[in-house]
């Protein structure tokens, strides 16, 4: 057998497969490349930009850098009133701005101490429930888009279309609300709301079961997102991970249910969690499922509150809101389920001025974005846009 | 615990994780403040605060994984700034208990606890970015919400806006 010539090539490496065929291989000194993602990439969904450092197609490392949509939110919240911060917190995730007045509102009752009139109640998980379904069909919608499926982001914006109205009927504004105030809220629902509601969600429910087949069912999609992005359920418990993201990887944990608050200890539903059949337990897909798998679930909470709300017969919505708001000096830190996750609010009173002394929002994307350095090492560049997708961020919460 | 005072369940859970946890540290750590919205101890030893994190952590009976909010605050009249960790058991023992860590103002460091909870690690630079109290030990204490090259710490009581950021006009 004759040996082969390799005078001029460099320093190579030659192997013989067999008679036929020799591999040469020449010795390619890889060197890292540092690749800005963002602030204005369209898969990072909104003012996010990461610095990756790429080895050809490798991610090394990813370093998110934030703060480009910074609005001061817990300056602001200690020059003005306990009921003026409610307009900021519909800011803070504006996808889903009633579950932020939702969860701001049962942290400053909290303190105060009051109870809330029923009717209230309901409405207040009428409206998070359908805001709850219009924010994950915007995930939805748009993390399809994100891994080239146009169609079901035009299905989702469609439906989404008709909770936005619903909720513009009962509040004035098609997404900053302004309508759970601390006490009460700003109006009680129009006379003919309640049979709309109930009209949408006989329409709707249809509707997921078609964007089931359309998107999470497309073998395209499923190769995408099947397997990558894996976060195992202790390490993202120590990430402090929350909503959809922890249930991807398996922890069976929901505020609703595990921490309740509202009448949700009175309603029946399911926290659906993955089981590893359709999915690897804590990847991309997972979350993905527990989102479109929640949407049924908000469903049936609608259709249980509407049977069980009492009448508005000599109804004030506005009847437990306090005259003047100063609670008594102390803190509190009070939580509730939002779409993304849990958005807590710490506030200090120090029970002589109206306004907090201090409001932290704990916001869940913040959070959920801090395992983006783990999440994205070793991972193609494709990837990692189906991985922020899953993440779900809305820039709004995460900078405040 | 107050005597005479019936606390609800939670509180009493919070209470028997306490005990456990001043029996190990003694004085490091002050007495129990219960109360129904936030019951709170406060770490008097700021050096052992890593361990009290680890030992809330890792004992059997504590097992405190999850750390759901670390806030900064200034108190301003004790010329101190600190950080209030929620942190809770979850799906184990489902307790909770909030810890208050605090330090002098000026110049003033806390030990990190990012490599006992993950996600102290971004809440930590956020405290720093907005109090500016040093996070020892940290594996990467830089600012976070506001510009590299901003002036101040924006959530101090006596904070005053710088007059311009590269040219531009800041108050308004």
């Amino acid at each position: 057998m004759q040996e082969l010539d390799t005078t001029g090539l460099g320093s190579v490496r030659v192997t013989r497969k067999s008679d036929n065929v020799v591999v040469i291989e020449k010795d390619l000194a890889t060197e890292q490349m540092v690749l800005a993602m963002g602030p204005q990439h369209p898969s990072t969904h909104g003012v996010l930009k990461l610095e990756c450092l790429t080895d050809g197609e490798v991610i090394t490392e990813a370093v998110p850098y934030l703060g480009y949509l910074h609005r001061c939110f817990e300056k602001c919240c200690e020059n003005v009133d306990y009921p003026a911060v409610v307009p900021y917190t519909d800011r803070l995730d504006y996808l889903a701005g009633m579950n932020s007045e939702f969860s701001y509102a049962l942290a400053v009752e909290k303190l105060l101490d009051i109870e809330i009139p029923r009717r209230v109640e309901f409405i207040r998980v009428i409206v998070a429930e359908l805001n709850r379904i219009a924010s994950h069909l915007v995930a939805i919608g748009t993390y399809g888009i994100d891994l080239g499926a146009f169609t079901p982001f035009l299905f989702c914006f469609r439906d989404r279309e008709i909770i936005l109205g619903l909720l513009e009927w009962a509040s004035g504004a098609r997404m900053l609300y302004n309508y759970i105030w601390v006490g009460g809220l700003a109006y009680d629902v129009p006379s003919d709301f309640l049979t709309r509601v109930r009209e949408f969600v006989a329409y709707f429910r249809p509707k997921t079961v078609e964007l089931c087949n359309l998107l999470t069912k497309n073998e395209i999609f499923v190769k995408r997102t099947l397997g990558i992005g894996i976060m195992p359920a202790d390490v993202a418990i120590n990430y402090g991970w929350s909503g959809p993201m922890l249930r991807g990887s398996g922890v069976k944990w929901d505020l609703r249910r595990n921490d309740p608050y509202s009448v949700y200890p009175e309603l029946d539903f399911n926290v659906p969690v993955p089981d590893g059949k359709l999915s690897v337990v804590g990847d991309c897909l997972s979350r993905h499922l527990v989102r479109a798998f929640e949407m049924d679930e908000s469903l049936k909470i609608i259709e249980q509150c509407i049977d069980k709300m009492p009448s508005a017969e000599g109804f004030n919505p506005r009847s437990a809101i306090p005259k003047r708001i100063r609670p008594k000096a102390g803190e509190v830190y009070s939580r509730a389920e939002n779409p993304r996750g849990e958005l807590g609010f710490y506030i200090q009173s120090d029970g002589k001025s109206t306004k907090p002394i201090r409001c932290k929002a704990r916001s869940s994307c913040f959070v959920n974005l801090s395992a983006m350095k783990d999440l994205s090492k070793g991972q193609l560049i494709p990837d990692l846009v189906a991985i922020i997708g899953s993440i779900d961020i809305v820039l709004g919460e995460v900078d405040r | 615990m107050e005597e005479g005072k019936v606390f609800s369940q939670s509180v009493q859970q919070s209470a028997a994780a306490y005990a456990i946890i001043h029996e190990k540290f003694g004085a490091a750590v002050s007495a129990f403040d219960a109360n129904e919205t936030m019951p709170f101890f406060e770490v008097l030893d700021t050096a052992l605060w890593p361990d009290i994190a680890l030992f809330m952590r890792d004992h059997a009976k504590l097992k405190f994984n999850y750390m759901a909010c670390l806030s900064g605050v200034d108190y301003q009249a004790e010329e101190k700034v600190g950080i209030v960790c929620n942190i809770e058991s979850l799906g184990l023992f489902n307790h909770k208990l909030a810890v208050k860590v605090k330090c002098a103002r000026n110049g003033g460091s806390i030990p990190t606890v990012a490599y006992v909870w993950h996600t102290a690690n971004w809440h930590e630079r956020e405290a720093y970015d907005l109090f500016g109290m040093l996070f020892t030990g940290h594996p990467e204490l830089r600012r976070i919400l506001c510009p590299d090259d901003w002036e101040g710490f924006p959530l101090r009581k006596d904070y005053k806006v710088q007059e311009s950021y590269h040219g531009i006009k800041v108050p308004y």
